[in-house]
């Protein structure tokens, strides 16, 4: 009863942000900078999200994630562009493609552990880049031009659907398996839990995701190349994940807010603003090292509906 | 119920256990004892499936289960406590035990099992809502334990379940071992507390390097010379 209540309680929160947003959009309030940078938002948030069931639930260190946003991208665009097909079908395609790239990279890698499992998915990230650096039908090293279809409601749906998916997921059964998994292999495994199963489910889950956000970002900024998608890109991702809190889905939400926030407005000052950046995240570790969040989510905070949660609410 | 023929496994290159056979009748507690080493938690993790045995088999009523995944295992009815009970620390007591029901499809069933566990260790109810970590180690020895007779198992395999413990809680934890025996469960327990465990068991095995050496109702393993120098410290 509480969690239905609590849903539409969510669902209305979403309409109306999605709603006063669009009407400052189309009254001229929010100037298009603006408009632009809170689509830039959504596609992070999507990408922390993603990445929070890879990293934050199921507990495998990836850090190859642009990787699966960069073949999004790329294929969403192709389909767009070479194909002249409409925009949901190319964000869903995207979507599919990395996630069977996830699925590809996943099912031999996630045997691996820890630091091992890390230098693999990195590894995989910046083959990703390589191979569409050579590739002449995507443009190469000089990137694909791509028309400007992203709007604020594709991103909106999207977002919305992505958190829907991940929060529904973490509370279902199969996130409970997967939770297990991240606090004791072992024990998940003598319980009878198929432990690689559920880590490539979450690492195929997060990519999709990573993929949809991938054909956002693409038709986004009129030009994609492959540098956009090098290991630094991953590591943005990793740190909404990390500064958030690993395990909490609005500890990501709310650090891709900030952080991309901070970044938008330092671009005034491009010499110090990777100084700035850097002094954000050492303050954060040295005085909340669990994360924004910790383990906690926004909802905890109010009590009564128990909302997405990566593992428990009685605090640390 | 449970026929173990001459099984050999190893760790990549390295044998851990040579030939070995055993045989668990139904309703029986069967204590497997021995030095670190031996090889008693590796013949554990065999027979719940986290390891593959390279020879041998193993017959579980009527059927074989050598090699097969540990889920299915699971579902056949063998549970496994593992060695230094391993609960999932940033979990609730109650998630712990509902992930122990985790195959199970009966949730009348599953329901019951909360009440028999919660009635076998009170101590359980009382922190249902605490996270597992924040126990002392008998309670997650508990839990571990609780968590395992959430997988309605035949078979209980327990492994080192006093490791780590005040001797009366030694005491407490055998005396539920005894007790989950005589609701119908049948026990294959791994112990270092040699004369703790042979006092509880019908028959006992002795595994030294990886080969049984010695096999026998428990009560004459207690009272063999042998077996008292080397495991019960003379006592």
């Amino acid at each position: 009863m509480k969690k239905v209540k609590g849903f539409w309680i969510y669902v209305v929160l979403s309409v109306v942000i999605y709603g006063v947003v669009q009407l400052l959009i189309n009254g001229g309030i929010l100037n298009p900078f603006y408009a632009n940078t809170l689509i830039f938002i959504g596609i992070n948030i999507i990408l922390a999200v993603s990445l929070h069931l890879v990293i934050g639930i199921t507990g495998q260190f990836s850090i190859g994630h642009a990787g699966f946003l960069a073949v999004g991208a790329y294929i969403s665009a192709i389909i767009t562009m070479k194909f002249q097909l409409p925009f949901p079908l190319a964000l869903l395609a995207g979507g599919i493609v990395a996630a069977l790239a996830g699925l590809l990279v996943g099912i031999p890698s996630l045997r691996l552990k820890g630091d091992y499992l890390a230098i693999a998915t990195l590894g995989f990230g910046e083959i990703i880049r390589i191979v569409f650096l050579n590739i002449d039908y995507v443009g190469g090293a000089s990137g694909m031009q791509v028309t400007h279809l992203t709007t604020w409601t594709y991103t909106f749906i999207c977002l919305f659907i992505t958190i829907t998916v991940i929060t529904n997921f973490t509370n279902s059964r199969h996130g409970r398996a997967c939770i297990s998994v991240r606090e004791n292999e072992i024990a998940a495994d003598a319980m009878g839990i198929n432990t690689t199963y559920y880590k490539v489910v979450a690492f195929a889950l997060g990519s999709f995701f990573a993929g949809i956000a991938g054909g956002l970002f693409a038709h986004n900024f009129y030009i994609i190349q492959p540098g956009n998608f090098g290991f630094l890109k991953s590591f943005d991702i990793l740190i909404f994940v990390v500064l958030g809190g690993l395990g909490s889905l609005s500890g990501s939400v709310i650090a891709a807010i900030l952080l991309t926030v901070v970044s938008t407005f330092l671009q005034d000052y491009p010499e110090t603003r990777m100084i700035i950046y850097s002094v954000v995240l050492v303050l954060v570790m040295l005085y909340r090292p669990q994360g924004l969040m910790g383990t906690r989510e926004v909802t905890d905070l109010f009590g009564k509906w128990k909302g997405p949660k990566g593992g428990n609410s009685y605090g640390k | 119920m449970l026929k173990v023929h001459q099984i050999d496994v190893f760790y990549g290159n390295i044998q851990a256990l040579k030939g070995v056979s055993l045989e668990v009748q139904e309703g029986e507690i069967v204590t497997l004892i021995g030095a670190n080493g031996a090889g008693k938690s590796t013949l554990l993790k065999t027979l719940s499936g986290l390891l593959k045995p390279k020879k041998g088999t193993i017959q579980y009523l009527e059927n074989s289960i050598a090699g097969k995944p540990a889920q299915s295992i699971v579902k056949a009815g063998i549970s496994h406590v593992p060695e230094g009970r391993r609960v999932f620390a940033n979990m609730t007591v109650e998630e712990n035990l509902q992930l122990g029901a985790y195959l199970r499809k009966d949730l009348q069933g599953v329901k019951q099992d909360f009440e028999r566990v919660y009635e076998l260790f009170p101590r359980l109810l009382e922190r249902k809502k605490q996270l597992s970590g924040t126990l002392s180690g008998g309670e997650q020895q508990m839990l571990a334990m609780g968590r395992a007779i959430m997988a309605k198992p035949k078979l209980l395999l327990l492994d080192e379940p006093s490791m780590g413990l005040a001797p009366l809680m030694v005491k407490t934890i055998f005396s539920i071992i005894e007790e989950i025996n005589r609701a119908g469960t049948t026990i294959l327990l791994v112990e270092q507390n040699a004369h703790m465990a042979l006092s509880i068991a019908n028959r006992a095995y002795v595994i030294e390097t990886g080969s049984v050496v010695a096999s026998g109702p428990a009560a004459e393993l207690q009272a063999s010379e042998q077996i008292k120098e080397a495991y019960l410290g003379g006592l």
